[in-house]
């Protein structure tokens, strides 16, 4: 490193980025606790003349809320539903196509292509492939026109039809929906992740394992699964972190209702409640905005903390 | 028994053994592609069923029976989803605004990470822990405050609210400053005996070395413009600065009951359509930026 003559200079290199910094990153956190901790405070009273006490009372009210709690409770059940599922999908299909060599590259590029696509355009799709036209079940005459493709395939295999999202369809019809589309789109970045970590194992474990005759299933819980832990923890972090901030991928099947027709907010998750309160409603944005930040937070801080004591490196 | 058919019948046994093993052998790969294939029609069907159905008419989309191939190919679809969304106008925004803060990003980057990785000057390691600290912090957090404060700032509605509040990004700075630090130091302590300045030697010498890096900024921000929707939707919701993933949700609110699906199809082609090219051309790129973010877009 070269002792500048002038120090000033990388300031002035600094200087856009730290600026824009100072604005849009620093004071909003300044802001934020700020705003979480004045009771009530709505920035247009604020500009007003109002005065607010200070207390936990945004956190007090955000934490009773009826509807903050069906919010916590979907975002928990999506994220320990779709976390363990694409995992473990991911995982497997890892191990398998790091173990072929035929059309590994062809199979891998399929496995990448959810990527990179826009949540909100490809949760239309979803939507249309669950969608059901006609009238809805429990109605006097029930006349399906289309039941949709994954009825279809239902059907054909010889199950029943399912009110899958359209009005009166069940809580956990809505759910499995949303679990389905949420792995879908989760599974390429583990996979990536995941392959990569296989093949950086070095060759030299499984040989020995194979002088010892070890069966497949050892090799794989006793190698395979402890030298790529980091991995597995990373992708199980970076999964529960972007679990919590579910949003989009709702939006994209049900719309900006966050619902099926006729129970709109059904599905709305934390990130959806700090939007809804963001433009009048600052006080409880900022709580809740801070609760996910804590509960992000203790999560992570778990994670960590499990994969330091199960993690091999 | 003599010894000669002993010996043939061990060599059977042996034989014996070497199939049956290739046999397992052959049943576990024929097992692991079954399940790759599975997985893999599952994975790609979405796309597929996107595809077909944007070329299918209504009342064949509405068969009770649907058609896995199209009857007739339809192109209509993709004119009405054109029309009815306004693509044309909701494309140029996006890449105007893509185009402008992936530019003025990675000037701030590259500066920024230049004096993080070859200038020295006071508090430099703590500042930069500071900023990768605001990376742990959800963005939710910030969208409080920003919208109050573009909103303070006159600048609802406009492209500049699009582009100014994230233009920088620590991630990139972190990203772009490591491959920095990996350009031997002699390099830059010869352009200074040679009396080069700071700038040409950051615009001759790191940048290029640094172009794979930065080739992974453009795509992410660029893909970033093109996915972005809920900051979009807050501030700029007006149709002359309207984005094209706000737009395409804002053209078609409903997607579930009886509406126009093959037409939905048809846009939500359009819309993936640039994506895909992108994959297939910098498909290099873009997994190397993500193997090492794990940030979507």
């Amino acid at each position: 490193m070269v002792e500048s003559k002038h120090p000033w200079k990388a300031w002035i290199y600094l200087a856009p980025a730290i600026v824009l910094l100072l604005i849009f990153t620093v004071w909003p956190i300044i802001n934020t606790v700020r705003m979480a901790f004045l009771e009530g405070y709505s920035s247009m009273s604020a500009v007003g003349g109002m005065q607010y006490n200070f207390g936990f009372g945004n956190f007090k009210q955000v934490l009773q809320y009826k509807d903050f709690l069906s919010c916590l409770t979907n975002t928990m059940l999506l994220c320990v539903l779709t976390v363990p599922i694409s995992t473990i999908l991911a995982l497997l299909i890892a191990v398998c196509l790091n173990a072929i060599r035929p059309l590994q590259r062809l199979l891998q590029t399929i496995f990448f292509l959810p990527y990179v696509t826009n949540s909100i355009a490809i949760g239309m799709v979803f939507a249309a492939m669950f969608n059901m036209v006609g009238s809805a079940f429990g109605s006097e005459n029930e006349i399906v026109i289309t039941a949709g493709i994954i009825n279809n395939v239902i059907e054909f295999f010889g199950g029943t039809a399912v009110n899958w999202i359209n009005a009166g369809s069940t809580y956990w019809a809505n759910i499995t929906v949303m679990v389905v589309y949420i792995v879908w789109n989760a599974l390429p970045f583990k996979i990536l992740i995941l392959l990569g970590g296989l093949q950086s194992i070095n060759k030299q474990y499984y040989d020995a394992a194979k002088v010892d005759g070890t069966s497949r299933r050892r090799v794989f819980t006793k190698i395979t699964v402890p030298l790529l832990s980091p991995m597995l923890a990373y992708v199980v972090i970076t999964g529960f972190i972007g679990g919590f901030k579910e949003y989009s991928s709702i939006v994209g099947i049900f719309g900006d209702d966050m619902g099926p027709t006729g129970d709109p907010r059904r599905l709305n998750t934390m990130v959806g409640f700090i939007y809804d309160a963001l433009a009048n409603k600052q006080g409880r944005a900022s709580a809740a905005a801070l609760i996910l930040f804590g509960i992000i937070f203790v999560v992570t801080m778990i994670n960590l903390y499990v994969s330091k004591k199960k993690t091999h490196y | 028994m003599s010894e000669s058919t002993m010996k043939v019948m061990q060599e059977k046994d042996l034989r014996k053994v070497t199939s049956s093993q290739k046999a397992v052998k052959i049943a576990v790969q024929f097992m692991l592609y079954a399940f790759l294939i599975l997985m893999a029609i599952i994975i790609i069907f979405p796309f597929y069923w996107m595809l077909i159905s944007s070329v299918k008419s209504l009342s064949e989309y509405r068969l009770s029976v649907p058609t896995l191939f199209p009857r007739e190919i339809l192109f209509s679809n993709y004119v009405e989803a054109f029309n009815q969304a306004n693509l044309g106008r909701l494309f140029l925004n996006t890449l105007y605004v893509g185009l402008v803060s992936t530019l003025l990003s990675l000037v701030i980057t590259v500066l920024s990470a230049f004096a993080f990785a070859r200038l020295e000057f006071k508090g430099k390691n703590t500042l930069f822990a500071l900023l990768l600290a605001t990376m742990m912090i959800p963005g939710e957090l910030f969208t409080i405050t920003n919208y109050a404060t573009v909103n303070a700032f006159g600048w609802m509605d406009s492209f500049t609210v699009l582009i100014v509040p994230f233009l920088v990004s620590v991630f990139y700075i972190y990203l772009l400053r490591q491959n920095f630090m990996q350009i031997p130091n002699e390099l830059y302590l010869a352009a200074k005996v040679d009396g080069t300045s700071d700038l040409k030697y950051l615009w001759k010498v790191m940048i290029p070395l640094a172009l794979p890096t930065l080739i992974s900024i453009t795509i992410l921000k660029m893909m970033g413009a093109w996915n972005s929707y809920v900051w979009p939707r807050l501030v700029a919701n007006k149709e002359e600065y309207r984005l094209i993933t706000n737009g395409l949700r804002n053209a078609f609110t409903e997607s579930t009951g009886d509406v126009n699906i093959p037409v939905q199809m048809a846009a939500v082609a359009i819309v993936s359509l640039p994506l895909f090219l992108v994959f297939i051309f910098l498909r290099k790129y873009i997994m190397k930026g993500v193997s090492r973010s794990g940030i979507k877009g």
